[in-house]
């Protein structure tokens, strides 16, 4: 079972690279819809000695929203708002590798001065938990399209449900799907927001939504 | 000892088959019948047969190049245990073994800087840019495998069996595979960096440098090329199945087969990709060396 975690754990790092480093805004979906699966079925992989209706409709609700859903409406965004798809990123791609490289160490390093519950040490849910919000929020900062915004906005979260992982046995069923719920709607929202802005502005990028009007 | 011996002598009459079988893998996706697997024999016999010719502005240098590089391949091949133990083995050894590839890039930029053909100018100039993004990969490569070996002589580091043992490093291993094999496409020259194919297209690199080569520096230069990715190729086939053969005939079976697989696999991406844009390579080598560093942050905890 220590196996299947670490690999899903090095693909979850692998697909926030591959969004950093990559230019087509179609693949940096699938990468982050790949990233949710894989996050959908850590759960059962990680207490895998206590398997419970709770952790596979966990897993369930998880891999649908993140890996189908929500993919599937910011392709609909695309398609609908009839936008290019590329990016339009304030550092290249290589500064953002070489910086989401750093995050990756800086994850380790916080995490070693966390603490952490124990049995949880060892692993690396935390550190990779911790750099998949760092890379998500430079993905936010660093992306002016409001699209990859949105997809960074997916990766910060999916980085707060690994940090949540470690405590899946104490969280009530409710709170997660609260959590789930909530992420829907943010991302729901921008997808059918983003063709208004796009038919207003003839524009998605955020940097000309600078002044609030009437 | 003789084992030792014959295993080399086999790995270097062997290498030339390799870029016969990625051309075989290319034919056979494209629905061609293509050229035979022993094409690079016949190309290097006719090669050796002929007379060089020197242009009279080139210097000792440009006759050098190749003999110099040639050299570097076949020393560093002596590190590298093809299946069973290295030839040569101390300890450090790892680094003798990336500065004779480096020695060998050396001699054949200077070769062509020596030709003073602006054309040939420029390809030593792409040679050594990207090798400055793929050299510190391998290094890094080399830190995470002397760490989870706990060995500094490349005939161990490459074959960690203690690996097997702890369970997460398994996908350590994985993240190593694949950021080497990529390097392994960089280094020499194969598709979606450069195209081995093309001749006098203005995107190549390897290819643009010896082209005042002639006769038997173009025979040891194409040997050096196929001998340069045969030791890439044993260090990925090493490294895909970290366990040593009970024996030596099973070991070189096992060897054989899986050096096969890592060159069909280089034949199947050649097929699958397109080269990528000139600008473009930079990237991908940066992404792969931030996948070693990644294995190494992992490796080093």
């Amino acid at each position: 079972m220590e196996h299947v975690t670490q690999l899903l754990l090095i693909l979850v790092i692998l697909a926030n690279l591959f969004v950093l480093g990559s230019h087509p805004l179609g693949a940096c979906i699938r990468a982050v819809a790949l990233q949710g699966i894989a996050l959908g079925l850590l759960p059962l992989f990680l207490h895998a000695e206590e398997r419970s209706v709770h952790l596979v409709f966990l897993s369930i609700g998880m891999i649908g929203l993140k890996g189908f859903l929500l993919p599937g409406l910011l392709f609909r965004a695309i398609r609908d708002a009839a936008l290019r798809k590329e990016q339009e990123p304030l550092i290249g791609f290589n500064t953002a590798l070489v910086l989401g490289a750093g995050l990756i160490g800086l994850g380790f390093a916080i995490a070693a001065k966390l603490p952490l519950p124990p049995g949880t040490a060892a692993s690396i849910v935390v550190p990779v938990a911790l750099a998949t919000v760092m890379m998500g929020l430079l993905v936010i900062v660093t992306r002016g399209k409001i699209l990859s915004q949105a997809l960074g906005y997916i990766m910060l979260e999916n980085g707060i449900f690994t940090f949540g992982l470690i405590l899946v046995k104490g969280l009530p069923g409710l709170i997660e799907t609260g959590v789930l719920l909530d992420i829907f709607a943010g991302v729901f929202i921008m997808g059918t927001v983003i063709e208004h802005i796009n038919r207003e502005f003839g524009s998605i990028s955020a940097y000309k939504l600078s002044n609030l009007k009437e | 000892m003789l084992m030792r011996f014959v295993s080399v002598a086999v790995a270097l009459l062997a290498a030339p088959l390799l870029p016969g079988l990625i051309n075989k893998t290319k034919s056979a996706f494209a629905g061609r019948k293509g050229p035979p697997v022993l094409q690079l024999y016949f190309d290097l016999a006719k090669l050796l047969k002929k007379g060089a010719v020197y242009s009279p502005v080139t210097t000792w240098i440009f006759r050098a190049g190749p003999v110099v590089s040639l050299a570097s391949y076949l020393i560093a091949s002596l590190f590298v245990p093809f299946g069973g133990d290295s030839f040569l083995s101390f300890s450090g050894d790892v680094i003798a073994f990336a500065y004779l590839l480096g020695l060998a890039r050396f001699f054949t930029v200077l070769a062509a800087l020596d030709t003073g053909s602006s054309f040939e100018g420029m390809g030593a100039s792409r040679e050594v840019t990207f090798s400055i993004l793929a050299e510190p990969t391998i290094f890094i490569l080399f830190i995470v495998l002397a760490r989870i070996s706990g060995s500094l002589s490349l005939s161990h580091m490459v074959t960690p069996e203690q690996v097997l043992m702890n369970p997460s490093t398994v996908g350590l291993l994985l993240l190593i595979v694949f950021s080497l094999f990529v390097v392994c496409l960089a280094e020499n020259s194969r598709i979606p960096v450069d195209d081995p194919a093309t001749h006098l297209e203005l995107t190549m690199i390897h290819e643009v440098m010896v082209l005042d080569h002639s006769g038997p520096d173009l025979a040891f230069i194409l040997y050096g090329a196929s001998l340069k990715l045969f030791l890439m190729v044993s260090l990925l086939a090493h490294l895909l199945f970290p366990i040593r053969a009970a024996n030596s005939a099973q070991g070189w079976l096992l060897f054989g087969i899986l050096v096969a697989i890592v060159t069909i696999s280089i034949g199947i991406v050649e097929s699958a990709m397109a080269r990528l844009r000139m600008v473009r390579i930079p990237r991908l080598l940066i992404a792969a060396c931030m996948i070693a560093i990644f294995a190494m942050i992992i490796g080093l905890r």
